[in-house]
């Protein structure tokens, strides 16, 4: 961690317009020197926090970025959401390029930590998938669902770093469902609806982090001398049907089959957002190890589920205020 | 809908009766988090509501005698028994047992097939109820939650035998020794002596079984009604044996030390069969 007598390092972030961005670039503009690269404008930007307009895949950004010569990079900037882009093989090809492309330039200037978050949905929830898995757990999420083979083979590339790139420390992060307030993510979305669907029969055992539980563990991984794969998870779990009573959500139980069906059709015809795969969330539980992350990076003082889910009831800025009154 | 349930399960709760919902108050506790279950999903305000039926199978209907409860151990312990009856009523009254007759009452863990995930409804009532799916990776975390693991190394060989293979021990599988050198668990071994003969099967239609995805597709001679014969239960818990080591033993040393546990258990059954009075 950079203090005052010594040199403050330099932070790329990647994607810094995203909720999660935002975020860790506060957390962050006070002990290192950021540059956000973002093709989106950032809004109530602090002076100090730079913002480079980029799009990664050209060669002009990677030369910008070169001349920054940053130590560190955080790439966040990965298109996660497969329902605002299905169908278009550009995202696939997106995330791979600038990946690819950031991954040549950490190499080349020699950055002292890559950083780069994946997601524990990559494991993919199945019938044996509750024995909180480890890292080392093969990542068999984009057999259920397709629309996220790309941020699997994302994960894979990021881990040639380790050989390729000796130099770099490299750090993946496979965070649980990230949940809070200003996220507009999937789980997120899924908690805030007033009227919850779930499979009829099952109650799958959840694991969830709160977005500043997440900042910290960001910010945590950029300590010298660690690198590898991380799960990060918050400190307990629990059955989905007692979140959502805790939330004092409506849930009307649907069907497996009629589900699965209609949630086909609707996606098929732009009706939902939720990709038909993602409803093994809501049947198996898929449980993380976070044990490695909890000793190495030193991850104290997480918030409880209960107060995870009493932040998410907080109104969402982008709604109406009156919006959180209504559930 | 939802308040007509939980009414439900609490007049359901009030009609159990309080020693036994004490029993399950007294079991250890040290891994259920906020939201009333353990990491896994098991809820014990739903074994108070499971227990009753426990009980009459215990009592009433297999009237099961337990001998040497008190030598299963506190902490983490795994149970390694003979497996049979078609039905798995057998890890009924081992988890009975130690629920309702142990000096101090425990929850038993056990395995499920694989497939239950699937079925709805039913898939939760195991989660509820603490029983996993087996797998290794489940079993390691949940001794090393210190909790009580019972295995059936048979599997489900062991509980589609037929009658004229009856206390005959089947092939033990390597994992649960594996398991156990790994995490430093003393195994007790339990034998089950009556559940053999509780439904009697002649024959195995393997293909039938193969077509339906069972493991095993048993003809039970009296094939009357689906509940198993009312044979009394003895079941006998060994001495705990501990085995030195870390799990990455070859597997000559392993499977030396299942024959081990394989030759007590066989030993008990033996000796468990000869004082039998009689199968009823």
């Amino acid at each position: 961690m950079a203090s005052r007598t010594r040199k403050r390092e330099k932070v790329v972030i990647t994607g810094i317009c995203g909720a999660l961005g935002k975020l860790l670039a506060l957390e962050l503009h006070k002990d290192y020197d950021v540059i956000g690269v973002d093709r989106r404008p950032f809004y109530d930007r602090p002076k100090d926090i730079k913002h480079l307009r980029l799009d990664l895949r050209r060669k002009s950004a990677i030369n910008t970025l070169k001349r920054e010569k940053p130590n560190i990079i955080i790439h966040l900037g990965v298109l996660r959401n497969p329902r605002k882009h299905k169908g278009k093989e550009k995202a696939i090809h997106l995330n791979i390029e600038s990946t690819s492309k950031l991954m040549a330039l950490a190499q080349k200037i020699k950055v002292r930590k890559f950083v780069f978050l994946s997601s524990a949905n990559l494991y993919g929830p199945s019938s044996t998938s509750s024995g909180f898995l480890t890292e080392d757990t093969p990542l068999h999420g984009a057999n259920r669902s397709p629309e996220i083979r790309d941020l699997v083979s994302l994960d894979m590339m990021l881990q040639g770093m380790f050989w390729k790139a000796p130099n770099t420390e490299t750090v993946i992060l496979r965070p649980v469902h990230i949940v809070g307030p200003d996220l507009n993510n999937a789980p997120s979305r899924y908690l805030r609806q007033v009227n919850v669907p779930t499979i009829m029969g099952f109650d799958p055992v959840v694991q969830l982090i709160h977005q500043d539980d997440m900042v910290q563990a960001i910010r945590a991984s950029l300590k010298p001398k660690l690198q590898g794969i991380y799960n990060v998870a918050g400190p307990s779990q629990a059955p989905l049907s007692r979140v959502l009573f805790f939330l004092g959500k409506r849930t009307f139980p649907v069907p497996g089959f009629l589900f699965r069906e209609a949630l086909q059709r609707a996606f098929k015809y732009n009706l939902t957002n939720y990709p038909p795969g993602e409803l093994d969330h809501l049947k198996y539980s898929c449980l993380v190890d976070d044990r490695r992350a909890k000793k190495e990076m030193k991850l104290m003082g997480q918030k409880s589920i209960t107060d995870t889910l009493m932040d998410l009831l907080e109104p969402y800025p982008l709604l109406p205020v009156n919006y959180a009154s209504k559930n | 809908m939802r308040f007509l349930l939980r009414h439900l399960q609490n007049r359901l709760k009030a009609q159990v009766d309080p020693a036994l919902v004490r029993r399950v108050d007294e079991t250890p506790r040290h891994n259920i988090g906020e939201f009333g279950t353990d990491p896994f999903g098991y809820d014990p305000e739903l074994i108070k509501l499971i227990v009753p039926v426990a009980r009459f199978f215990y009592d009433s209907y297999f009237r099961c005698e337990a001998f040497g409860l008190d030598r299963v151990p506190e902490g983490r312990v795994m149970l390694i028994a003979n497996h049979s009856g078609q039905l798995p009523f057998d890890a009924m009254m081992v988890g009975a047992s130690l629920l309702l007759d142990a000096p101090k009452p425990r929850l038993v863990r056990g395995m499920v097939e694989r497939w239950s995930a699937e079925l709805p409804f039913i898939s939760t009532l195991f989660n509820r109820a603490g029983q996993f799916v087996g797998s290794p990776a489940i079993g390691k975390r949940l001794l090393e939650m210190d909790e009580a693991l019972m295995v059936f190394p048979e599997g489900a060989k062991g509980i589609s035998k037929l009658y004229r293979d009856r206390y005959k021990l089947q092939n033990f599988g390597h994992g649960f020794m594996r398991l156990a050198l790994e995490t430093n668990t003393p195994i007790v071994p339990v034998a089950i002596v009556g559940a053999e003969e509780q439904a009697p099967a002649v024959a195995d239609i393997k293909p039938l079984a193969k077509i339906l995805g069972f493991p095993a597709f048993p003809i039970v001679a009296p094939h009357i009604v689906p509940l198993p014969l009312p044979v009394k239960y003895y079941l006998h818990f060994g001495e705990p044996m501990n085995f030195g080591g870390d799990g990455t033993e070859d597997d000559e040393v392993v499977s030396r030390y299942v024959d081990e546990v394989k030759d007590t258990i066989q030993h008990m059954l033996h000796v468990g069969l000869e004082k039998r009075p009689s199968i009823f």
